[in-house]
């Protein structure tokens, strides 16, 4: 019966794209029509091939198959992401790299927007539903709510996300807001996937079996119903057409702005980081196999972020038509989280408290930790830099891409690495890793790669920020904005150069994956006779 | 402006208080004396049921 009505839906999809392609009225739309038209349809043939069979699940296992699609695509998806960036980063080096026959298409402004949303989106937001999937069904004793049904169209629909989404920009379908790039169409889609997202970890968490909700649910949550909030308020718009991208927003100017604001920074806050601490909160103290140095730090910790990340967006809008008092209370509330922030990095290091050892025979655990004190580091710098007098000096200059790269490559990249090496072994049920010193050379190549960039976009802003405000005797401008973009070409070849590093690290850690699943001998099968039908 | 300004007086008086009372609230409640072996049990849960749900194997398996 179920089996009709989603071929019937699959089928009915199917027509409409192929009726929206046609009407589309500029490329991207017609393209992101094409492209559901095609998925609906193999969504559609995958359904009635298994139509009248018994559907089996295993209900004395987890649901672990779509965590192993999660762990292939996480680092895919990565690759993907950081070529990217490295190509971003040398056509600023290089401007002769946006090629004439490629404008409008592969230029510098059509490929970044790709850049960050393959890596926040596809890289980080696959991990980050990966994990949740894992650690929700692990922490709670069950497995995961809504069937296989369910799952299946979270994990699979926000692919589908990733893809419109990537298709869209490059032939630019962006609605130009940072990090809130896609169109009003594939907003509609993430909007019902992540309903779908927030039902399936709901709903686990209420049928769990254990007493206590483990304090890296609470992040998750808050991460998922934030990211759901952010969404809808900042993606208020009015299509121009039902077969285009374009739309209008509802608010404009300075209410825009903040909104724009208030969504991105707490992108950062709850996708980056609520998100990837409930990572930090069960893959450290397993890899550690220590519990957590202070679970009541942890709880304080999480309120703490709760109640302080949400005001601190206007710290993007200083020197702005943002009124002064929405000024100074984004850069009061940026300064106080510094506090919780640190909170959590120590109760992060201190699991290890004890077992310091670790640290120098397992390169995992040095990965995971040197995530921690790379949150630490940005966590630091980010607050001194929302105060208004380095403000003045650091806004649009490129030390805001240095400390959103220590945060992102630093904290998000290397807990992910960390996760990905983690989850591979056991999920394919492996001895351990194919390769230890490989998992060193990667560490190494990461992270100098981050300091690399890091270092370099330091030099390089503060050199900016100081040559567009130097004036002479007579209060005129010295340096004309070209000198400045000259002038920093020797930081970008260095950005360029830790790109490159921090990618090649990565395929090496793809490689390593890849080997352990094909080269590594399995251990013994547990569960492997006990199959039974679904209720 | 009538509803800005609503939320602006309630934002800056009774809604900041009750978002300070209950953050105060919860921070005290946590470090209560009594929750130290519940904390204890909570932060080792992590190390149970690592390979297939509870159900799977009912002896080994906790009441919630």
């Amino acid at each position: 019966m179920w089996d009709y009505l989603k071929l019937i839906v699959l089928g009915a999809i199917a027509v409409l794209a192929a009726i929206a392609a046609n009407y589309a009225r500029d490329l991207a739309f017609m393209l992101n029509a094409i492209e559901v038209m095609v998925v609906a349809t193999i969504a559609f043939l995958w359904v009635l091939r298994g139509v009248g069979e018994p559907k089996r699940v295993n209900q004395g296992e987890y649901n672990d198959g779509l965590i192993r699609w999660g762990v292939f695509l996480t680092t895919f998806w990565g690759i993907v992401g950081f070529l990217v960036g490295v190509v971003i980063a040398a056509q600023l080096a290089w401007p002769w790299l946006n090629f004439e026959a490629l404008q409008g298409v592969g230029n510098f402004g059509r490929l970044r927007p790709l850049h960050t949303s393959a890596v926040i989106f596809a890289f980080c937001g696959t991990a980050l539903i990966t994990s949740a999937f894992y650690v929700v069904q692990r922490t709670c004793a069950v497995r995961l709510w809504g069937g296989s049904a369910l799952p299946n169209f979270v994990f699979w629909g926000w692919q589908l996300v990733i893809l419109l989404a990537a298709t869209s920009y490059v032939f630019g379908g962006s609605q130009g807001k940072e990090y809130a790039e896609p169109a009003w169409h594939i907003d509609i889609l993430i909007t019902v996937v992540w309903v779908g997202f927030l039902a399936i970890f709901a709903g686990t968490i209420m049928k769990r079996r254990e007493p206590h909700i483990y304090v890296a649910n609470w992040f998750y949550l808050a991460f998922i119903i934030t990211i759901a909030m952010l969404h809808l308020v900042n993606n208020m718009a009015v299509p121009v057409s039902f077969f285009g991208s374009a739309s209008v927003q509802v608010t404009s100017g300075v209410q825009d702005a903040m909104i724009q604001w208030w969504y991105g920074h707490n992108a950062v806050g709850f996708f980056l980081t609520a998100g990837f601490l409930g990572m930090m909160y069960y893959f450290v103290p397993k890899q550690a196999e220590r519990p957590v140095y202070s679970y009541k730090l942890s709880i304080i910790h999480f309120w703490a972020i709760i109640f302080l990340y949400i005001w601190a967006g206007p710290h993007h809008l200083h020197y702005t038509a943002l009124p002064e008092w929405a000024s100074t209370l984004g850069m009061v509330f940026s300064i106080i989280l510094w506090m919780p922030s640190w909170g959590g990095m120590i109760n992060g290091l201190m699991t290890l408290s004890g077992a310091w050892d670790k640290l120098r025979t397992d390169p995992v655990i040095r990965m995971m930790v040197a995530a921690v004190a790379f949150y630490g580091m940005a966590t630091f710098e980010g607050p001194m830099m929302s105060i208004k007098a380095v403000n003045s000096l650091s806004h649009y200059t490129d030390w805001t891409i240095g400390h959103v790269h220590s945060g992102a490559l630093g904290w998000n990249g290397l807990i992910t690495f960390g996760l990905l090496y983690y989850l591979t072994p056991r999920l394919w049920n492996r001895a351990g890793l194919y390769s230890l010193r490989l998992v060193n050379w990667h560490f190494w190549l990461a992270t100098i790669g981050i300091v690399l960039y890091a270092a370099s976009m330091w030099v390089t802003g503060i050199m900016e920020g100081l040559m567009w405000r130097e004036v002479d005797a007579n209060g005129f401008l010295v340096n004309a904005f070209a000198d400045t973009v000259a002038a920093k070409y020797p930081m970008n070849v260095v950005r360029t150069l830790g790109g490159l590093m921090f990618l090649s690290g990565a395929l090496i850690m793809a490689y390593n994956l890849w080997m352990t699943v094909k080269a590594q001998p399995a251990k013994a099968a547990v569960n492997a006779n006990d199959l039974v039908p679904a209720a | 402006m009538e509803f800005y300004t609503f939320l602006r007086h309630l934002a800056d008086s009774w809604g900041l208080l009750f978002m300070t009372l209950f953050f105060v609230g919860s921070c005290l409640w946590v470090l209560r004396p009594s929750s130290k072996a519940l904390h204890a049990e909570a932060a080792n849960s992590i190390f149970r049921d690592d390979s297939a749900p509870a159900e799977a194997k009912p002896s080994a398996g906790k009441e919630a």
